[in-house]
């Protein structure tokens, strides 16, 4: 078999494979237990977050930990909307602002690099956690509030519809010369800019497309928490997790990111169920191992694996 | 506008100023000279606080004597830490900034192992102990004793640290290795060894701060996010890589924060986010930076 | 006619004028040199061509339009393409998809990626990189890696192409060979405007020549005049 239609049936058979592993999702609610939608409800939102984030950060290094501010104006979307709106609009919603936002960020911070545009994006975050909880305890009144809930059900799908159009999103990016252009955008800013690449808006879009699944994975989520306030919908966690999943994935491949977000997702899960008290310092260890023993994540960890497999048959 | 009150708001800013100083000055030489962002530096202020509060509580010894004996202490894990981690960290990153990235997600990760291991120590219940507390006259307004102390002491860390800086040979390494790594190591400097020093100086200074804290301030495990936010504020503030800048910043965000609390209460943590964002887009180099 | 020109332009940093009130002009199909001591100004100068740097005041004009002030990209979809000092390659991409890339962003959008395939094959052949494509770029030779530059600038179908130092560091087998290939571009209709150092080559290839000197222009003309002119015997020989 040559290797065009070696690299074909590769394809096929991967597409097969989804397909069948997206039927087991959609019937999944059928068979098992709320405990695991509940479950696969985390995973999905772990894993969108994560797509999300890589598809901006991953190509041009722009390390964003503002994903927690977008996460959390999807949340108080649906927080202050939710009663007046249909459902489906106020996720889409939750998108679209965060989106806007994104834009103005974008904009504003364009001339920032490295670890400025990281502690930027951080310290923007923190900023309008903050805002929010003086005006929700100086202004309105009120510190948390409460979110009209959706059954599990109806959020498991909706998650794992978002969650596809995610995925399908960040292949078609990276699979197209926009995809190329933003790796080029890591590699040499002025070089792509002389090329003909549009630098400061193909960043700024791209960042700004990412913070709207975010968003709407926020609004869709908060139904399911029914009780949300400032420090638990801007929560910084949420800024770090979809970085520390990627990286342990395998930040290059998109495959990489959902297996680091599901690996991790689970894990947590199990720690936090089993030994609550040490959930932190197991998963900090974590982080300090595979940023000094595996900077290519778990992806990385097959190539090695192969390298050294592959030295051992030839000795 | 009462002179008093005015100068009251002014001293009040400068003894929350010294503490944040000497915290800035230590992140400072974390990533001013070795480039590592780190974000558990608010941790080695909290293990220095309640080392301090454990040796008084346990033996009795003076909160200013604890200095003494826990400084090596914070100082040494804070040297091995970097030459365990950071160093190795240094030698597989491709280029500066892949090392700024990943340094800095690994001191997330100390972070959490830090903090989780002073809550299984200690307990996530507030603590604290009553030491020099009694109020004293200053200025014609009233100071607790412990306040004044714990400012005093941060300026003579501060001098004693300045001293050292400008008048050794290894603080003038130091002062090389901030400006020009690859040029100090060209000079003579043993380069791994100044940069794990400056990671050790680093942590002790935060030690000092966070037993000072312990003298006037409840602790818990959770006390050190928010010192490290308003550590690296101050450190982009001075200019990152200036060790007097990060000084300045320190005093000057005291100095905001006090008088922002006097104003309406809290909001000197918002005040002090937007004056780090505005700064970021208008002048990222800071005050004191080229 | 002028494919290029530029009209009192002037560059200030702080108190410094690195480019001081210089005017120039490139005719259609010419190779053009610029040549200069270092610090005279001359990828500066080339900086405020391509769009990297803006001018303090003057203009320059590309085809007739003024293009002072405008973003590279923007630059270089009206047809001008350039080379760097210092080798702006994308590292950790393959060397096809570096020219890809600028196949794809080029003067023509909206280009079928089989079309722009083909395009880019056969420009690494015309620089001489064949049977290398999927070599990161970063693990090239220096010679390789700023031919893969000249591909990639190539690619973008510019009518006018800044040559930034191409020959430093080549052996002279290597600049005969660069002098090959410049000559092979001019050949297909495309304006050369070029900083070099080697003034063998320079001397052989180049149609006209501007000296620059602490950013003003000193001396313009043929490569005769240019060599025997004593202001820049001067400034070249410290007589």
């Amino acid at each position: 078999m040559n290797r065009v239609t070696r690299a074909n049936t590769k394809k096929i058979l991967y597409s097969v494979l989804l397909s069948f592993l997206f039927m087991l999702m959609v019937i999944m609610p059928l068979y098992v237990s709320p405990y695991t939608i509940i479950l696969l409800n985390s995973i999905f939102m772990y894993i969108v977050l994560t797509v999300s984030w890589a598809l901006f950060s991953g190509p041009t290094h722009y390390l964003s930990l503002a994903s927690a501010a977008f996460f959390g104006i999807g949340i108080y979307s649906s927080a202050i909307l939710g009663d007046q709106l249909p459902l489906l609009l106020v996720i889409g919603l939750g998108g679209f602002i965060s989106f806007l936002l994104a834009l103005l960020v974008g904009l504003s911070s364009l001339r920032l690099r490295g670890m400025y545009f990281t502690i930027f994006t951080f310290g923007l975050s923190e900023l309008i956690r903050h805002s929010v909880q003086w005006w929700e305890v100086n202004k309105t009144g009120t510190v948390g509030r409460w979110v009209i809930g959706v059954d599990h059900t109806t959020v498991y799908y909706i998650m794992l519809a978002i969650l596809l159009i995610t995925l399908v999103a960040a292949y078609i990016l990276k699979h197209s010369k926009y995809g190329l252009a933003l790796l080029s955008i890591g590699e040499s800013e002025e070089a792509a800019d002389h090329i003909g690449i549009n630098v400061n808006a193909m960043k700024i879009i791209t960042f700004a497309i990412s913070t709207f699944f975010m968003g709407a994975t926020g609004a869709i989520m908060a139904t399911r928490w029914t009780y949300i306030d400032p420090s638990i919908a801007f929560n910084p966690l949420f800024s770090f997790m979809p970085v520390l999943m990627a990286i342990f994935g395998g930040i290059g491949h998109i495959f990489g990111q959902i297996l680091g977000a599901s690996v991790l997702t689970l894990l947590a899960d199990v720690l936090l169920t089993k030994f609550p008290y040490y959930y932190m310092l197991l998963y900090g260890m974590i982080l300090v191992i595979v940023v000094l023993f595996l900077p290519k994540g778990l992806t990385g960890l097959k190539e090695e694996v192969k390298k050294w497999w592959g030295g051992r048959a030839v000795k | 506008m009462s002179p008093l009150l005015f100068l009251d708001i002014f001293i009040g800013g400068l003894m929350m100023g010294g503490l944040y100083a000497l915290i800035a000055v230590g992140l400072s030489l974390q990533y001013g000279v070795a480039r590592v962002l780190n974000v558990s530096h608010g941790e080695f202020i909290m293990l220095g606080a309640f080392a301090t509060y454990s040796l008084y509580l346990l033996f009795g010894i003076n909160p200013l004597l604890s200095l003494v004996i826990t400084g090596p202490f914070i100082f040494f894990f804070g040297f091995l830490i970097h030459r365990t981690f950071f160093k190795r960290l240094r030698r597989l990153s491709p280029s500066l900034d892949a090392f700024e990235g990943s340094s800095l997600l690994a001191s997330f990760g100390l972070l959490f192992i830090i903090q989780n291991v002073a809550l299984l120590t200690w307990g996530p219940d507030v603590k604290g102990y009553s030491y020099l507390s009694k109020t004293v006259n200053f200025f014609g307004a009233v100071y607790a004793a412990n306040r004044l102390i714990a400012l005093f002491f941060a300026i003579l860390i501060g001098l004693i640290f300045y001293f050292f800086l400008m008048r050794t040979r290894t603080g003038k390494a130091i002062r090389a290795a901030a400006q020009d790594v690859t040029t100090a190591q060209l000079m003579g400097v043993n380069i791994h060894w100044v940069l794990g020093l400056c990671f050790g100086l680093g942590a002790l200074m935060a030690g000092f701060a966070g037993s000072l804290t312990s003298m006037m301030f409840e602790i818990t495990p959770l006390i050190g996010l928010p010192y490290t936010i308003i550590a690296i504020i101050a450190v982009v503030l001075g200019g990152l890589g200036n060790i007097l800048g990060s000084l300045i910043g320190g005093l000057i965000l005291g100095l905001i924060g006090n008088i922002v609390m006097y104003i309406h209460p809290g909001l000197s943590l918002i005040a002090y986010y937007i004056i780090f964002l505005l700064l970021l887009l208008i002048k990222p180099t800071g005050i004191l930076g080229k | 006619m002028r494919i290029l020109e530029g009209e009192g332009v002037r560059k200030n940093f702080g108190g410094l004028a690195a480019i001081a009130e210089v005017s120039f002009h490139i005719n259609h199909r010419e190779i053009l040199g610029l040549i200069g001591p270092n610090g005279a100004g001359k990828t500066t100068l080339f900086n405020l061509i391509s769009g990297s740097l803006v001018p303090t005041s003057g203009t320059i004009k590309f085809k007739g339009e003024n293009i002072t002030g405008m973003k590279p990209h923007q630059i270089c979809k009206r047809g001008m393409a350039r080379t760097f000092q210092l080798v702006k390659l994308f590292g950790n991409m393959t060397v096809l998809e570096n020219t890809l890339l600028g196949s794809l962003f080029g003067t023509l959008t909206g280009m079928r990626q089989s079309t722009a395939l083909k395009e880019s094959l056969e420009l690494l052949e015309f620089v001489g990189l064949s049977g290398i494509n999927g070599v990161l770029a970063k693990d090239l030779t220096i010679v390789n890696q700023k031919r893969l530059e000249v591909a990639r600038a190539l690619a973008t179908k510019p009518e006018l192409l800044l040559l930034d130092e191409f020959m430093a560091g080549l052996t002279p087998t290597e600049v005969s060979l660069a002098i090959e290939l410049i000559k092979k571009i001019r050949n297909r209709g495309i304006t050369v405007f070029m900083i070099e150092h080697v003034m063998k080559a320079m001397m052989s290839v180049s149609d006209r020549i501007i000296a620059l000197h602490y950013g003003e222009k000193i001396a313009e003309g043929i490569p005769e005049e240019i060599a025997t002119n004593p202001k820049v015997i001067e400034i070249y020989l410290g007589v």
